[in-house]
């Protein structure tokens, strides 16, 4: 038999790194890590085409999991470096590793400008809403009045929704995912890979050592059902056990019904479109709170926009045919130069 | 009044490090200024109020009015241009003077009028409401001359001087006609800002002359005033105007500011490399010019990203060198600051990065237009940890292209963020460059590896250097983690032991000290002298270099050695200090260099000169105290 010269597609372990995984047993982490690989086997990427970047923060410990190109740099800046990366080298699939402090504390300013540049890389924000690295603060997600390790009496400040805080910068690509669902998990990340552009995942992460079962609600066994609403694009928004909860519009308003209650049919209930242009109906997706609504899972915007890398590339490639300069040194002689002899 | 210094240059490339011999920083005696614009535009009143002013602070002058040939040429057309240039200075002033140092062309006939007879690197102040398509055709321009390289070479400022002039007094009840009229006041309160000049004479000339038309009278005083606010706000820089030198090396020369010396050393680094250039970066005075130069490259493959703040100028920047670009992050002292933390995750990561900092007069937000050396410390310690990393500096505004070019190199062939410290004086100073072609510069090597070797470890290091391999995404075969956590020795994988993380501190210790075997050995100027050494460095050069050289001509016993290379420093420094009875450093900050030698060659006794006031040495106070101390010695 010939030799084989083709490679076999690479299966999710092999994206596993040589280094031993520190996360507490139980943290939320894991499942990330076993989502981000299953989608880079299921894309096909190859190794040395991807790069991970992160802050600081135990979830950006995930480059150091993942056998690929990885950096992990200093709190905050992820968004930052990885824009670097993407502009530097626009062939690679460049992934970012940040948590709810990093990203939207001490990194706002960062986070916020790459969603709104909509530079192509995927940006998976875990969300815990607690500081795991420096052992339990709140963070900028933290609900108000929660009582951490820096907030004993209760905090007095309200959380950001992160989802709000990426369509406000224009975001064209939103998802969240709770951390219990792998397979959800992976096909956003691999919806997240093949949008052009920005794109942000939620993923609502448990820490199991400084904020345990603060998602529990939406995620628990008995709950989740009921308290989860997966969107699918071109579907009807449905949810609940038997399926026969649903969402409608009524005026400005979402609303809950049942169907089979008050003469609501199927037909009544919204379909979802994550291409709307128009982020109205986004926003009030993923601005839905329990006990009145379910937590909207999966991808809830995807937009084409101008992609900030490609356009840059595109400014240097005209640029270089319009250009009067064909070298340096046609630059360095242009315009007054006068000759000593 | 206070005079811009000026540079005389018998520019010769030499290595780097050799002092350039013949080469003088004079005190300007003199300055040429004309205004220029419409028969209608009021430019013989701007002219002769400015002569009044400049003469009643004591100064010398010659005027030449030039009024159109025709009295009623038609409006817009070079032959209906009116000018009034003004030759004004300490001494010296025998004539109007050859071409102006500074032109006002209130509209594009009035600067087509005056095209043949411009000083390179001049200051020109536009109006550019005045630059519409038919007002430059009519001056005769094919197309807009601001929008194509015809003023490369000189300092431009874009003002919409009659829109402004309009805008401040529309609440006076004047019609158009009399508010535009106003516009040469605000001309002139620009040129007053840029010179130093007192607005106070000419406030009482419109009292006098139009007690009976108050509104009028308002509107031309108001219109001053905000020229004169206006400049200031925009922080309008004048070049520091250059006399042509009157010996130079054959070959063919350019004018050349140093942010735009610098921006082309950078781009020529790259070419060598065979490497893409990418600027991170965030607007700052006077730093910004550099990134407006870049930008202008996009066809010569620099890439730009005009980032949210100086920590995403530099981190970007990161990004793109961790992919494989020649990455540099340009700012001044406030952006330094900012940028701290991500140096030092260059200084672990090992990656190569030049960063800029045009020093301005600090702390805080200080003395953005302003001149100082005051960043040094901040740059050879900034930082928390044990982080050693390469600092450079400029001489001169044309040298600018050298050490961008040897920053760059240095951080690439030993895999360090390198600092290069130039100052406002030499960014936005000009001066005859004489051009390298790219064949002329060497080749910069790299610590590439691009495939694949299965014994590699991202920390490996070479004996010679220390520095590590730039292993870069993309590399089949080689993926790797890097990350501002200590790294194993061997391995590159995060390591918390004890003797490791010694190791490694001294390790990059070593690898900053071993590149002074990679560069040129220190010069000094004045081999027989014994008794006094002047240290400088950084952008003062020119004037301490022209200080020291008069009174060696003068046969005193004074020698000078100016520094490019910081840290590390040329490996025969206290070899030359050795020679000295007396060391004085000079520098525009309380003492950085002086207290870093002391703290390098502790054996030496460092005496100090001084000045933190924005400005630059002069001349005169240099050669006074030199001789203070000559004198000294001989009592
Ligand atoms: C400049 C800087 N400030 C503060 C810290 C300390 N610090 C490290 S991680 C962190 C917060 C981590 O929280 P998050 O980003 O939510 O990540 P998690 O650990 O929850 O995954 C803080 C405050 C730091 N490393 N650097
Ligand atoms: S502290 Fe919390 S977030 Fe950090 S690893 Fe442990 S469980 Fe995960
Ligand atoms: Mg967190």
């Amino acid at each position: 038999m010939e030799e084989a010269t083709l490679e076999c597609p690479l299966k999710p372990k092999d994206f596993a790194s040589d280094q031993e995984v520190k996360w507490c047993p139980g943290c939320g982490d894991y499942a990330v890590l076993n989502a981000v690989k299953r989608a880079l086997a299921e894309l096909n990427i190859k190794k040395e085409d991807a790069t991970f970047v992160s802050g600081i923060g135990c979830s950006s410990r995930f480059p150091y999991y993942v056998d690929t190109y990885g950096f992990h740099t200093i709190h905050g800046r992820a968004a930052a470096i990885a824009t670097g990366v993407k502009v530097a080298n626009p062939n690679l699939s460049v992934w970012v590793a940040s948590g709810d402090g990093d990203s939207l504390a001490i990194g706002g300013n960062h986070f916020i400008h790459a969603i709104r540049r909509n530079i192509n890389m995927n940006l998976i924000l875990f969300n815990n809403e607690i500081y795991g690295l420096t052992k339990g603060q709140y963070s900028p997600t933290s609900e108000r009045g929660k009582v951490t390790k820096s907030s004993p009496h209760g905090t007095v400040e309200d959380p950001f929704n992160p989802a709000e805080l990426a369509l406000g910068a224009q975001g064209s690509f939103y998802a969240r995912v709770p951390d219990t669902d792998v397979k959800l998990m992976t096909s956003v990340m691999v919806e997240a890979e093949k949008h052009q552009g920005l794109s942000l995942v939620e993923v609502l992460q448990n820490c199991v050592i400084f904020n345990d079962k603060v998602h529990a609600a939406i995620t628990g066994k008995e709950t989740k059902l009921d308290n989860q609403l997966i969107l699918e694009h071109g579907q009807p928004m449905l949810f609940g056990a038997e399926k026969n909860k649903g969402l409608r519009l009524n005026g400005l308003d979402l609303e809950v019904v049942t169907i089979g209650e008050n003469n609501i049919t199927e037909a009544d209930i919204l379909i979802h479109d994550e291409t709307l242009v128009n982020p109205t109906l986004h926003f009030m997706l993923s601005r839905m709170q329990l006990p009145e609504f379910p937590i909207a899972m999966g991808v809830i915007r995807n937009v084409n926009k101008n992609v900030y890398d490609q356009a840059l590339h595109q400014q240097r490639a005209d640029e270089k045919t319009n250009s009067k300069f064909a070298s340096l040194n046609d630059l360095f002689l242009s315009g007054n130069t006068f000759k000593v002899v | 009044m206070t005079l811009k210094f000026g540079i005389q240059n018998n520019y010769k490339p030499l290595p780097f490090g050799e002092i350039r011999e013949g080469l003088m920083k004079t005190e300007l005696e003199s300055v040429v200024i004309k205004f220029a614009g419409d028969s209608g535009d009021g430019m013989q009143l701007a002219g002769s109020l400015f002569t009044e002013t400049t003469a009643n602070i004591g100064n010398q002058i010659a005027t030449f009015p030039d009024f159109p040939s025709e009295i009623r040429a038609p409006q817009g057309t070079v032959a209906g241009v009116s000018g009034y240039q003004i030759h004004f200075g300490k001494s010296g002033v025998h004539s109007p003077g050859d071409a102006p140092d500074v032109l006002i062309a209130m509209n594009p006939a009035a600067l087509q009028a005056n095209l043949h007879n411009l000083k390179p690197a001049s200051t020109i102040i536009i109006d550019s409401d005045t630059f519409k398509k038919k007002d430059f055709e009519k001056a005769g321009f094919d197309g807009n001359p601001l929008e194509d390289n015809t003023f490369s070479d000189y300092k431009v400022i874009e003002a919409p001087i009659t829109s402004l002039t309009k805008t401040n007094i529309t609440d006076l009840g004047l019609d158009n006609k009399s508010m535009v009229r106003c516009k040469n006041m605000f001309a002139l309160g620009m040129v007053y800002w840029l010179f130093n000049e007192p607005l106070e004479k000419t406030i009482n000339f419109f009292d006098n002359k139009f007690k009976k038309l108050p509104a009028v009278c308002e509107a031309n005083k108001r219109t001053l005033q905000s020229g004169h606010n206006y400049a200031e706000t925009i922080e309008a820089l004048t070049s520091s105007f250059t006399v042509l030198p009157a010996k130079k090396q054959p070959g063919t020369y350019r004018n050349i500011t140093g942010n735009q010396a610098a921006a082309w050393g950078f781009l020529a680094a790259a070419e060598k490399a065979k490497k893409d250039l990418f600027l991170g970066t965030y607007p700052i005075t006077p730093a910004t010019d550099i990134l407006h130069e870049l930008t202008k490259h996009k066809w010569a493959g620099v890439k730009i990203v005009q980032a949210e703040d100086e920590i995403a100028g530099i981190c970007s920047a990161i990004g793109a060198s961790f992919a494989g670009d020649v990455a540099i992050t340009t700012t001044s002292g406030p952006g330094m600051a900012l940028k701290t933390e991500a140096i030092g995750l260059a200084v672990m990561t090992e990656l190569p990065l030049v960063i800029v900092n045009v020093q301005r007069g600090g702390p805080s937000t200080g003395l953005p237009t302003k001149t100082e050396q005051s960043d040094l410390q901040q740059a050879l310690y900034g930082r928390n940890g044990e982080s050693p990393l390469v600092v450079l500096s400029a001489s001169t505004p044309a040298d600018c292209f050298d050490w961008a070019f040897e920053a760059t190199r240095i951080a690439l062939e030993h895999m360090t963020p390198v600092i290069l410290l130039t100052e406002s004086y030499i960014g936005n100073g000009a001066e005859p460059w004489k051009i390298k072609l790219t064949e002329e510069l060497p080749d910069i090597h790299p610590r590439t590896l691009d495939s694949y070797d299965e014994n590699w470890k991202p920390y490996d290091r070479d004996t010679e250097k220390l520095a590590r391999q730039w292993v870069v995404p993309g590399t089949k075969g080689m993926e790797h983690r890097i990350g501002g956590l200590e790294k194993d020795e061997c391995t590159g994988c995060v390591s918390h032991n004890p003797q490791n993380h010694a190791i490694m501190v001294a390790t990059r210790q070593n690898k900053i000290d071993k590149i002074a075997d990679f560069i040129p050995l220190q010069k000094y100027k004045g081999k027989d002298a014994t008794k006094l050494l002047v240290v400088g460095w950084g952008g003062q050069f020119g004037i301490l270099f022209g200080a020291v050289n008069d009174l060696q001509k003068e046969g005193k016993n004074i020698a000078f050695t100016h520094f490019n290379y910081i840290n590390p420093l040329p490996k025969n420094t206290a070899e030359i200090f050795a020679k000295f009875d007396r060391i004085l450093v000079c520098e525009l900050n309380n003492g950085q260099f002086a207290d870093y030698l002391r703290a390098q060659f502790p054996q030496f006794t460092y005496e100090q000169f001084n000045k933190v006031e924005g400005l630059p040495f002069k001349i005169k106070d240099l050669k006074n105290k030199f001789n203070e101390m000559l004198e000294a010695g001989n009592a």
